[in-house]
């Protein structure tokens, strides 16, 4: 066949020219079912690669493997959006000499269209790929096995890495269009057996919460999003996959269909609930970064208003066209909170890394109304406190900030406050919650830091917000 | 009022950020006889450290009869609670033995009188004397129906319309006004039928109940939508009471409302409505009477 | 969940997911709590999944009561 790109991993990776110390990349559309990013560096550590950098839109529990590649030396560096588990709590106490560079999704996909993050070869799984690489997440066959929907995180590598191979588990014939990755960006197409584990890439159906307390949080943030002077026909939303933000999309739909009011698009990480909204057309688009289940990984396959967008397009601070800059609403997570409405999503009150910033960042920022949904007190964790473990999102960036013991208001937006306390919302101090949980908790001891940073946190930007530090 | 298990200290410590009138730590049929020291401990705790704001706390204890019934006693008035809900009550004798167990511990700590009693008719008796429990003590503060052992003791089941409890409801509502003490309705324990549960609090609003024992915060806002009233029945209310104002003001005694003289009992039903939408938040305190 | 047995002054081994926190508040309403029902000998093991304060007073009163047979109300 005339040069073949199909070949072996190993034979991919001689092609590259990758040389220790460069920079390796991987997208995480498989999450949890994720096997590119083990089986890739299991080999490159077989074919005796050391000093790499690993460049990943973001890494899970399921990457544990890497701490021996690290103690071996073959990983040197690591650039994410997050870290969980084994990983997380290994590189929290230490494990690599270098700091973890953390970035937003947005911010990713800036630093790497900037060439700040340049990526030399990138590792990119996929659903299905023809055989010039043109690779996309949805399924384009019988045999399509490892399902993920958007391909979006994966975007700008396959744009800007000056080699790219993608590696599939369904190789199907050319044309494989239209597809997120474009053959002319590819150099290699590595067929392997499995790229994911399906029954972990993404939940089944989603059950909406029992937990009284996440419906309550959720009634709170709708109120908030129905009288905050930005729920009108065409509006815009991006929510969160947590118990409290899907089931707020519910008393949404219910206050859409009495008032008679549309939304334009919803923005982001895609879930059968904005499907659901979308098919009965409450909302007009889907703008797709990440398809969060099955039933959003089917939709963006046969939607054609269901439209897979890149890290770039979704997010980037600095692109005037990225979505978020038309988003009016955005409902986040939480794991602190501060008296000057700053956010943590990263480092856990215990000071071990356990998320990601994700778009947290860029969304707060770009969109109209942000609001930030987090309990008061996680056990006796406290969620809302006077000084933060690691700063994420500045506080400018956050709008409102709904516990169950009352709903904060940023000083700097009055005007939704008065709308809100017009609504008779519980509208309180930000400084009161953080007293209160306090009264309830105790107050805690300082963290036992060491003095190596473990890592630093990027903002949107690609200048330095804060600093990890180990933890003993 | 909101029933919580007394041995589950991470709904005690937030049960009232769901906005409940009453809380109701359980000591009886929640917590088996294993735990029911552990229980009585944690139900102590929570009563003298947590802050429950304005809710009103209830605590059921163990018959009296029972090894547990006198230490529940002591435990909660010690630790300050508002009402003690008094299990499977049958007579007023019964009630007169709880009051004097209260009082005992009420002198030891020096609160005389302060513990109010609820007592839990679950039997038929129970149901007969229904009146002479409601009037047995100056500190009963109301009573209230528990279907499951009533339905069971008349040799009947549960069923969805609840034909079964028709009489007990009503002797209950019946008792506890000429008492002139509050009444409450049992438990609906099916968490996945919130239409059937919406029926049943319609029908006991309507049979005069003032209030639904319930038994997860996701039924709180049910209930609260049945007793709030609507703004119909608020102006109309409004209106009933402007035309109490005015005829103060003129120092008479007869009330017209559009030319008709008000009776007594629509006085009473307009602040009674009031005073529900004033609880309910939707009108402003100042407007009660 | 709280263990107590026998022990020379206060020994306090406790395995909480707070530790890092909350650690040594957690000790001292232990200390308190035994000292309070006039215990200042045992061994006692404390399992804690973040418990507030009054829940630790609460379980710790009990395996105390438990271990010595003496009731903190009336028998």
């Amino acid at each position: 066949m005339r040069n073949s790109k199909i070949v072996s991993l190993q034979e991919a990776v001689r092609r590259s020219g990758l040389k220790d110390g460069m920079t390796i990349s991987f997208h995480h559309h498989f999450r949890g079912g994720d096997r590119v990013v083990n089986m890739v560096v299991d080999c490159l550590a077989e074919m005796g690669f050391k000093d790499l950098h690993l460049a990943a839109s973001s890494l899970s529990d399921v990457h544990a493997p890497l701490i021996e590649h690290i103690k071996a030396g073959v990983i040197s560096r690591i650039s994410t959006s997050g870290l969980r588990g084994a990983l997380a709590d290994a590189v929290s106490h230490g494990l690599l000499k270098e700091p973890v560079v953390f970035r937003s999704h947005g911010g990713r996909g800036s630093a790497i269209a900037k060439g700040e993050l340049k990526i030399d070869v990138a590792f990119l799984g996929a659903s299905a790929s023809d055989e010039l690489g043109n690779a996309c997440g949805v399924p384009r066959s019988d045999k399509a096995k490892s399902i993920c929907g958007s391909l979006g995180y994966a975007l700008p590598d396959a744009r800007y890495a000056s080699h790219v191979i993608v590696l599939t588990d369904d190789l199907v014939p050319y044309p494989n269009l239209p597809a997120g990755i474009r053959g002319a960006d590819v150099e290699s197409v590595v067929v392997v057996d499995s790229v994911g584990d399906s029954s972990k890439i993404s939940a089944g159906a989603i059950r909406d919460s029992k937990n009284p307390r996440d419906i309550l949080l959720a009634k709170q943030a709708a109120k908030v999003i129905i009288y905050s002077g930005y729920f009108n026909d065409g509006f815009s939303i991006q929510t969160g996959t947590g118990g409290a933000s899907l089931a707020a999309v519910k008393y949404i739909r219910e206050e859409m269909i009495s008032r008679g009011i549309k939304a334009s698009f919803a923005l982001g990480g895609i879930t059968a609930h904005m499907v659901k909204l979308h098919e009965e057309g409450l909302i007009g688009k889907l703008i797709d970064v990440q398809s969060f289940d099955k039933v959003a990984a089917q939709s963006i396959a046969s939607d054609t208003s269901h439209i897979e967008v890149s890290a770039v397009e979704y997010a980037s601070g600095e692109h005037s066209g990225s979505a978020t800059h038309a988003l009016d609403i955005v409902i986040l997570s939480a794991l602190e909170v501060d008296t000057s409405f700053n956010v943590n999503v990263l480092v856990g009150s215990d000071g071990i890394i356990r998320g990601a910033i994700g778009g947290h960042q860029d969304t707060a920022q770009d969109s109209a109304l942000s609001i930030i949904v987090v309990p008061l007190l996680r056990g006796r964790i406290p969620c809302v406190v006077p000084k933060l473990t690691t700063l994420i999102t500045p506080g400018t960036s956050v709008d409102v900030v709904v516990t169950e013991y009352g709903i904060a208001v940023n000083p700097s937006r009055p005007e939704i406050a008065e709308k809100l306390k017009e609504a008779g919302l519980n509208i309180v101090d930000i400084k009161d919650l953080a007293k209160k949980a306090e009264s309830i908790i105790g107050t805690p001891d300082p963290l036992p830091f060491g003095d190596k940073v473990v890592g630093i946190v990027m903002n949107r930007d690609g200048s330095v917000l804060d600093k990890i530090y180990n933890i003993r | 009022m909101m029933f919580v298990p007394g041995n589950n200290p991470g709904m005690m410590a937030d049960a009232h950020i769901y906005g409940p009138d009453s809380i109701m730590l359980d000591l009886e049929d929640s917590v088996t006889m294993l735990e029911k020291d552990a229980a009585r401990l944690l139900v102590y705790n929570a009563l003298k450290s947590i802050d429950y704001g304005s809710t009103e706390m209830v605590v059921r204890i163990n018959p009296l009869n029972t090894p547990y019934g006198k230490k529940d006693v002591e435990a909660v008035v010690k630790a300050g609670v508002d009402v003690i809900r008094m299990p499977k009550t049958e007579t007023a004798e019964e009630v007169k033995e709880l009051e004097a167990e209260i009082l005992k511990v009420e002198k030891e700590i020096g609160r005389e009188g302060e513990t109010r009693i609820m007592a839990a008719i679950e039997s038929a008796l129970g149901v007969v004397n229904a009146y002479a429990i409601a009037t047995a003590s100056k500190r009963m503060m109301g009573i209230a129906l528990g279907a499951e052992d009533y339905s069971a003791n008349l040799k009947t089941n549960r069923t969805p319309g609840g034909a079964e409890l028709l009489l007990a409801r009503e002797q209950i509502v019946v008792a506890a006004r000429a008492a002139g003490i509050a009444c409450f309705d049992t438990v609906y324990s099916n968490l996945d039928d919130m239409e059937s549960f919406r029926k049943e609090v319609e029908l006991i609003k309507t049979l005069g109940f003032d209030g639904k024992s319930i038994i997860n915060p996701r039924q709180i806002e049910i209930v609260n939508e049945v007793f709030t009233p609507s703004e119909k029945e608020i102006n109309k209310a409004r209106a009933v009471v402007a035309a109490i104002r005015e005829a103060q003001a003129k120092g008479s005694g007869v009330i017209s409302l559009n030319g008709k003289m008000v009776d007594r009992p629509v006085v009473i039903r307009a602040e009674r409505t009031i005073a529900l939408a004033a609880a309910a938040g939707v009108i402003d305190k100042e407007e009660m009477l | 969940m709280i263990t107590i047995g026998p022990g020379e002054g206060l020994d306090i081994e406790l395995d909480s997911s707070v530790a890092a926190q909350f650690g040594r508040q957690i000790k001292s309403v232990i200390e308190e709590t035994l000292s309070g029902l006039g215990i200042s000998d045992a061994k006692v093991k404390a399992l804690d999944k973040g418990a507030l304060d009054c829940t630790i007073r609460a379980r710790v009163t009990a395996a105390a009561v438990r271990w010595t047979g003496k009731d903190v109300w009336k028998d």
